[in-house]
């Protein structure tokens, strides 16, 4: 059996990790709210940009633009969105999960890494990564959603890649979040049943305006992903940390019934002892 | 009362404006265009230039930094990346941003494209800023 001195020692670790895991909760809860508005606010921008694009891909006679020119696919890249920090559950792993089989293997295929966690992960087992932007993960800016756009456009337009996937993770609420993949480029299916029906006129041209609005619906397409992104890392850091408070609490409690039941052992001994000293005595 | 057509200025941030207004003037990237109510739908890409909206015969003047402007007859709405209201404007932001831009462009290994928009962007801010004073005194 160990001793008092050890369990109090062990009771006081637990206690300070069960601290800071309190405290990661509550910045990860603080965090999250704040992310969650973030990601709402964008969302009629997105739908907005959508929307247009669609009205200008039915009326455009010529729908040609580098952006959306579908080649026969060789090389394909995957643009993963996964946490810069770990203790967020499976957050990272989920997605890294979403993207390995596809990538298993194959020669062709190469990771543009975002945050940390899936660079070093497809680094450490020898995957090819083309580009990697790091730092930003819970709280990424427009800014950062377009140099990630420049960078991958550019990589679709030289024809380094033929095809480019987004792997994310979307947030439905703080506990279920869902690793996706879609197809970031080349843009299909534009013309959607959300298409304005309306006869636009088109300023300068139609073609001239899809010429803007397409690199301007990737940078729409990646901002929305990473806001997702950053929910869901957030919402998983919350949950994750939540259980993590909870598991520590119930420990201690299980060592400080232990470290009772020793302290009585040892004066119920010690009064034995006393006892049976003094019977010897007489 | 004078006709009003409903103004929407999204941006991926928020929505940053949206009111009734009488007449609506941007410079699209082939020139200038006044929207007035009723206007036949049309849709156009901005140019980095102040967005001028006519409320009741007074003008606001609204930074943009590029977009698209969707016009339907009775509601107008500008897609952009940001969009500023003249008191939102960071004067002293915008002039080190000139600034910088100014030494990019004078620098020759820098991209000059970008910097090029950058100090579009800073003249923008600087001119919707000096607009609101001027109107103040």
């Amino acid at each position: 059996m160990p001793n008092a001195q050890d369990i109090r020692r062990r009771i006081k670790s637990v206690k300070n990790i069960e601290q800071i895991t309190k405290a990661m909760k509550m910045v990860a809860a603080a965090r999250l709210r704040r992310a969650q508005e973030k990601a709402a606010a964008s969302l009629p921008y997105t739908q907005k940009v959508r929307e247009v694009l669609a009205s200008v891909a039915s009326h455009a006679s010529d729908l040609s633009h580098p952006l959306l020119e579908v080649r026969e696919v060789k090389n394909i890249a995957y643009l993963v969105l996964s946490a810069d920090k770990g203790l967020a559950g499976a957050y990272s792993s989920n997605v890294i999960k979403e993207v390995l089989p596809r990538i298993a293997g194959k020669e062709n295929s190469s990771v543009i890494a975002v945050g940390r966690k899936a660079r070093d992960y497809f680094k450490r087992r020898g995957f090819r990564i083309d580009e990697e932007f790091t730092g930003f993960s819970e709280k990424p800016t427009l800014q950062h959603a377009i140099n990630i756009a420049r960078s991958v456009g550019e990589g679709f337009k030289s024809g380094r890649y033929d095809e480019i996937h987004l792997v994310y993770t979307v947030f439905h609420s703080a506990i279920t979040q869902k690793a996706t993949s879609v197809k970031l480029l080349p843009i299909e299916d534009m013309t959607g049943a959300d298409a304005n029906p309306s006869d636009y006129i088109f300023e300068p041209s139609a073609e001239e305006v899809l010429s803007h609005l397409v690199p301007q619906y990737l940078e729409t397409t990646i901002y929305g992903a990473l806001l997702q992104a950053s929910a869901s890392e957030l919402g998983a850091r919350m949950t994750a940390m939540g259980s993590a408070t909870d598991n520590a609490e119930e420990l201690i409690a299980k060592l400080i019934l232990n470290y009772n039941k020793i302290r009585q052992a040892t004066i119920t001994r010690e009064i034995s002892e006393i006892v049976g000293g003094a019977e010897a005595l007489k | 009362m004078a006709k009003t057509i409903r103004l929407d200025i999204v941006t991926p941030e928020k929505m940053a404006f949206s009111t009734e207004v009488s007449m609506v003037i941007a410079r699209t990237t082939a020139g200038d265009i006044g929207i007035l109510p009723g206007h036949a739908p049309l849709i156009a890409a901005l140019a980095i230039w102040p967005l001028r909206i006519i409320t009741d015969g007074e003008e606001i003047l609204i930074s943009m930094c590029g977009g698209f402007i969707e016009v339907q007859p009775e509601k107008i709405t500008i897609l952009a990346n940001c969009a500023e209201l003249p008191e939102e404007i960071d004067v002293e932001r915008a002039e080190t941003a000139k600034a910088r831009a100014e030494n990019h462009l004078r620098d020759n290994n820098s991209d000059v494209a970008r910097a090029e928009v950058a100090l579009k962007r800073a003249m923008v801010r600087l001119r919707v800023a000096e607009h609101k004073k001027q109107h103040r005194m």
